[in-house]
């Protein structure tokens, strides 16, 4: 909310010598953020307020171009005609202004672009000599053929509203030709935009804000609501609540015999222009004023288009509004509408109908002002997206003592200002309790902020916010403050509401900084630890972390090769994504990962090796209800675990990809290709830092190769996949050829109890070499697995170190020698039982696979 | 092997002095000219071999007469004793010689560029948030998680968001799954309170680093996916003045001995009273002074409530900051999408730490 801190500071008896600069300060201090501080721009030289005497439309030109005759109280003699003549009389605003004008007056020919103004209208106008803000100096000079002799200005070029679109035209009679524009103006002010915290919609207008800073700076304040409401005669029209919990009150006033035509007054105009809000009408205009000036806002329907009663009820099926937008809405049965025998005429609290609108010719209005529910408010502005100042207002919050003030007010400045009467009966329906009593311990804001305020402050500080203040004891004889709560004060309904008043009007600053001691903690978990040591390895392995998005696009599926019903295909929808095709929770991280290896590729890397731990969602088949228990108690441990059971499984997942090189080229030599053993190495990694041995066997899972891919195992329990990508997804995705990835579940894979410590024999080894013949397909795990059981205890390593096949070996047969390490526990091993223990091996081995010793 | 001795008896001439220290100097001149280890080796037989001068003089000692025969065998011995000296030191020399021409040919260029094996790193924001932990764990906090897809009713209604609250659409949240599912991407760490509470034994204290979400479009200074630490502390007697103690040390611990925290009324449903943080350290871009660092406040009695523990009993603050800001600050970030477009060359430099 924009504000000039001339208007707030109306309400407000504050010292001497208070700066913006201090308002400021004390609106950060209590809680109500300052996001921008705009003093209005200083005008110097001769900025004065001129009549237009006479247009000159010059159609010469590509654009409109007026060269107007302006009277700036200047005559003939040159001297200042405003320093004589106090004012013209009000009927120079009736007729066209008279082209020779009176005799004695001196006319000046000034060029202006704009056309919202007519003979005989008031304006500002810089006469040369004048700098307006921006340190823009105008001068005489000729331009369109013309000497423009200064300049007529706008809003925005006078530094005081942001409306470009035409000059500044100032009501009849609000100044004399010649006077200096700057008493008008008042340029000495500075306009605040401050941020209201939604549990404070009282704040949401000057009432709320003076209110604060006379709190902050203990300055007396003015409550610009003390009106006097008359007593009603009779209703002002007839109403019926009908949903009464979505309004709790309504009240009506009506004003009629309005001159339609009356201007709104400069002063209201001026602050409505530094609120940021466009004059319309004297109707408008004073309903807007009202909201910002109480916080409530208001509705003036144009009587002569309602029809018969007014009904307050919620919407029918397929009911139907067009609203002064001119939008025509479909309104939900949950909205509240204000409906007449013509059907709906307004969309409560939210936004009215354009059938009843205000015209230029209506000199009869109704105004309304309502206590609405906040939560319908709030869903009907979501619903239809009409986040309009009252429903900002309404859903935060108003004062529902306030309804009858504000249409009184309103009512009074439509009198004023618009020659008005106002009716003596008035409509208010329904009523609203008032805010029930907190009670708490008087020390209680001690306790919450570990200070000891001075005696007195809990109850001053509640006073101060307008709460009625009550103190006692209870029976166990501790003090007691009880405070009820004032009407625009619906936030304060629990002791910890008050504290907190008392804690911010005394001072955030007043609490000191003390470190509690915490009880001795068990440090990281056994889970946690394992993570980093994952990232750490891979990390220190030469993968790069990135963390991608897990928002993913359902396509990917299909460039992936994955089968119609790959389990992987069943993710959760984003309802309301940032990129429309991005709208899926992933699965895998793999989609994400890959993207980024695209993204540095892109940028001009060739070998890139990444990694990601993140969490994926894997949904269930199908989505478990979700409960919504109470937040009045504890959910029962069944309620907990159901709330808990529905929400889908996360695991933490680890995925690597590499493409390009994995051994740098250089100077050195070449470089070395990334493949599929350096992704099922990236998988041992990970499996050494979690403590687990790891076993892979040949798998068939895209994006995988068929060929070229490990199901990587702890026990006999998958846990994840590595190897080359398909040529065909490499393709799909615009990869490196060769591009190689791993991914596994971390959590699948169990925490070791314990890492127990191997034995270590100081006795020599005894190193054999073996090398077996067997069917190509035999995998060599398997394979090493054999000799491994065969040999025995003795066997300490087992090495592959040549794999050959050749047509000496016979079709679809492989070779593989193995180095073994033979050591004793106990003793030094001889060469006997070694060999002893290697032909066991290789028995072993011949029995399973048919594998032959190679001679 | 002068031609004078040739021509002298061979028996008389061999052996005496004259003889023997002319062989001596032959021997020490000829080493002295070996240039280098093999020239050295090369020469040794002549002058300590077995047809060298002074083993064919040791044969003939034999042959003198008894009382010649002590006399001889001693000049013989001295004689070999000054040539394998000679020898010893002249080998000396020579293999210091070398050693040293050896390592001066091995000499190579040692700023040629090594970076056969590629380097990796952790990204940033990972390792900041193990270090926040760590400071955490190290004042007795431990570490929780929770899920980043998460019901409404963690991410919200307990923690005293009303249904039709605007601070509910403040939130910019992503709704997940059908219309009806309950779901959201967390919108902030501050479920985990909920979750720890309601799982764990009294006192709690936790902080919670993860990820969050919210419907910001990627620009320099906003992302839809960022992180947040979450702390809560749940104990008997727990005041504001200890919320304001723990953040000053967690400010401290990120931005140095000298920073400091203020704190700034602000409005939190889960807590009351609630604050937003400012920072001041003196490594802030631009100069020394304060910045906004996060939320905090005494966590909400109807927070206690819903999660079973009993506000009379005891009290908790909580508080909420952005990792990806405190990265920024420590490090001076100007640009959002530098932490999330996973270029490698914005995570190699910070290595293994952040």
């Amino acid at each position: 909310m924009k504000v000039p801190t001339s208007w707030l500071t109306e309400h407000l008896d504050l010292d001497e010598g208070v700066t913006v600069q201090d308002l400021v300060d004390a609106f950060v201090r209590i809680g109500i953020e300052v996001d921008d501080v705009r003093p209005l721009q200083p005008v110097t030289g001769p900025l004065v307020v001129g009549r237009v005497a006479e247009i000159e439309e010059l159609t010469e030109f590509k654009k409109p171009v007026r060269f107007c005759r302006v009277d700036v109280g200047e005559s003939d003699d040159g001297t200042d005609k405003a320093d004589e003549n106090v004012d013209d009389d009000d009927d120079a605003d009736d007729g066209p202004f008279e082209d020779d004008g009176p005799a004695g007056i001196r006319t000046r020919g000034i060029i202006c672009g704009a056309t919202n103004f007519a003979e005989g209208d008031l304006v500002i106008v810089a006469l040369p000599g004048t700098v307006l803000p921006g340190g823009f100096e105008i001068a005489s000079r000729k331009t369109y053929g013309r000497i423009s002799d200064g300049m007529i200005c706008s809003a925005s070029e006078l530094g005081i509203g942001d409306d470009h679109s035409g000059i500044l035209v100032l009501p009849p009679s609000t100044a004399s030709p010649g006077e200096d524009a700057n008493k008008l103006l008042i340029l000495d002010d500075t306009v605040l935009e401050v941020t209201q915290t939604p549990d404070r919609g009282y704040t949401l207008s000057v009432r709320g804000l003076a209110r604060e800073l006379s709190n902050a700076l203990d300055a007396p304040f003015g409550d610009p609501a003390s009106i006097e409401v008359p007593e009603a005669e009779s209703v002002a029209w007839p109403v019926h609540l009908e949903d009464t919990e979505g309004c709790k009150r309504f009240v009506l006033r009506r004003v009629k015999d309005l001159d339609a035509t009356a201007p709104t007054p400069w002063w209201m105009r001026r602050r409505l222009m530094l609120a940021g809000i466009r004059s319309i009408s004297l109707a408008v205009d004073v309903t807007n004023y009202v909201m910002l000036e109480l916080g409530h806002p208001l509705h003036a329907f144009a009587t002569s288009s309602v029809k018969g009663d007014l009904v307050v009820r919620k919407a029918k099926p397929g009911e139907k509004l067009t609203t002064l937008d001119d939008v025509e809405r479909t309104l939900d049965v949950d909205d509240v509408v204000i409906a007449d025998d013509s059907g709906v005429i307004s969309l409560a609290g939210t936004m009215g109908g354009a059938s009843t609108e205000i015209t230029p010719e209506s000199t009869d209005v109704l105004l309304e002002a309502a206590h609405w529910d906040p939560s319908s408010i709030s869903r009907t502005a979501r619903r239809h997206k009409l986040f309009s100042e009252a429903a900002k207002r309404f859903e935060r919050f108003t004062d529902p003592q306030l309804c009858a003030v504000a249409v009184e007010f309103a009512a009074r400045l439509l009198r004023q200002y618009g020659d008005g009467s106002i009716l003596p009966g008035r409509t208010d329906e329904g009523g609203v309790e008032p805010n029930p009593p907190v009670t708490m311990p008087i020390n209680l804001p001690d306790d919450v902020a570990g200070v000891r305020y001075e005696r007195g402050v809990t109850v001053r500080r509640l006073s101060q916010i307008g709460c009625k203040v009550n103190v006692g004891t209870s029976e166990d004889g501790t003090a007691l403050v009880t405070a009820v709560p004032p009407s625009w004060r619906a936030d304060l309904v629990q002791s910890a509401d008050l504290v907190e008043e008392v804690l911010r009007l005394e001072g955030y600053d007043s609490i000191p900084s003390v470190l509690p001691e915490a009880p001795a903690g068990r440090g990281l978990t056994d889970t946690q630890r394992r993570r980093r040591s994952v990232a750490r390895a891979l990390a220190e392995a030469g993968y790069v972390e990135v963390m991608p998005f897990p928002f993913i696009s359902d396509s990917v599926w299909d460039s992936f090769g994955l089968a119609e019903d790959d389990v992987r295909r069943k993710t959760v929808r984003v309802r309301n994504p940032l990129e429309a095709d991005k709208d899926r929770l992933a699965s895998t991280l793999l989609p994400g990962l890959l993207e980024m290896v695209q993204r540095n590729i892109s940028r001009g890397f060739k070998d890139v090796s990444l990694f990601h731990l993140g969490q994926v969602v894997l949904p269930g088949p199908n989505p478990l209800p979700m409960p919504s228990p109470g937040v009045d108690r504890r959910p029962t441990d069944e309620e907990l675990a159901v709330l808990e059971a529905a929400v889908p499984p996360q695991p933490l997942h680890v995925a690597v990809v590499l493409a390009g090189l994995r051994g740098r080229a250089g100077w050195w030599g070449a470089g070395e290709q990334a493949n599929w053993a350096d992704a099922v190495q990236a998988a041992r990694l990970v499996a050494q830092a979690a403590g687990v041995e790891l076993t892979t066997v040949a798998a068939d899972q895209p994006p995988w190769h068929p060929g070229r891919c490990a199901q990587l195992r702890v026990g006999q329990w998958p846990v994840g996949y590595a190897g080359e990508l398909h040529p065909k997804v490499v393709e799909a995705l615009g990869l490196p050829p060769r591009t190689v990835a791993m991914e596994l579940d971390l959590d699948a894979i169990p925490i070791p109890d314990s890492r127990p410590a191997p034995r270590i024999s100081a006795y020599p080894p005894v190193l054999l070499d073996v090398a077996l013949v067997a069917e190509a397909g035999v995998p060599s795990a398997d394979l090493a697995e054999a000799l491994r059981e065969g040999a025995g205890e003795l066997l300490e390593d087992i090495t592959l170190f040549d794999s050959y096949q050749g047509e000496q070996l016979g079709e679809d047969k492989r070779s593989m020698a193995y180095k073994l390490r033979f050591r004793a526990a106990d003793r030094t091993l001889t060469v006997d039982e070694a060999t002893k223990a290697r032909d066991a091996a290789v028995a072993v081995a011949g029995e399973r696979f048919g594998a032959s010793l190679r001679t | 092997m002068s031609e004078a001795n040739d021509k002298q008896d061979p028996q008389a001439g061999a052996l005496v002095p004259e003889t023997l220290t002319a062989a001596v100097k032959q021997a020490e001149t000829d080493f002295a000219a070996a240039a280098d280890l093999d020239a050295l080796a090369a020469v040794k037989p002549a002058h300590l071999g077995d047809q060298s001068p002074l083993l064919l003089a040791r044969r003939e000692i034999g042959a003198l007469p008894k009382q010649e025969k002590a006399e001889a065998g001693k000049r013989v011995n001295e004689a070999r004793q000054s040539i394998q000296a000679a020898f010893d030191a002249r080998r000396a020399v020579l293999q210091v010689e070398r050693d040293e021409k050896v390592l001066r040919e091995e000499v190579v260029d040692v700023t040629l560029p090594w970076d056969r094996v590629p380097r990796g790193a952790r990204h940033p924001i990972a390792t900041l948030s193990e270090r926040i932990a760590d400071v955490f764990v190290a004042m007795g906090y431990e570490v929780a998680d929770g899920p980043e897809l998460e019901a409404e009713w963690f991410n919200f209604d307990a923690l005293n968001f009303g249904k039709d609250h605007p601070a509910r659409q403040l939130q910019d949240t992503f709704y997940v799954g059908e219309e009806d599912s309950g779901l959201v991407l967390r919108t902030h760490t501050s479920p985990v309170q909920a979750r720890t509470l309601l799982h764990r034994d009294l006192p709690v204290y936790v902080v919670c680093p993860g990820r969050t979400y919210r419907t910001d479009e990627l620009d320099s200074t906003h992302t839809p996916v960022f992180s947040q630490v979450e702390g809560l502390a749940v104990d008997k007697g727990l005041t504001m003045a200890h919320l304001k103690g723990t953040l000053d040390a967690f400010a401290r611990a990120m931005f140095g001995e000298s920073s400091k925290t203020r704190l700034r009324p602000h409005f939190f449903p889960f807590t009351e009273p609630s604050a937003e943080v400012d920072v001041w350290f003196e490594q802030k871009k631009g100069g020394a002074g304060w910045v906004e660092w996060g939320g905090c406040g005494m966590v909400n009695p109807n927070v206690l409530r819903a999660c079973g523990v009993d506000p009379e009993v005891y009290s908790g603050f909580a508080f909420g900051m952005g990792i990806e800001r405190t990265l920024q600050f420590r490090n001076g970030i100007p640009d959002m999408r530098d932490m999330v477009e996973g270029d490698i060359r914005f995570t190699l430099p910070f290595g293994t730490e952040a």
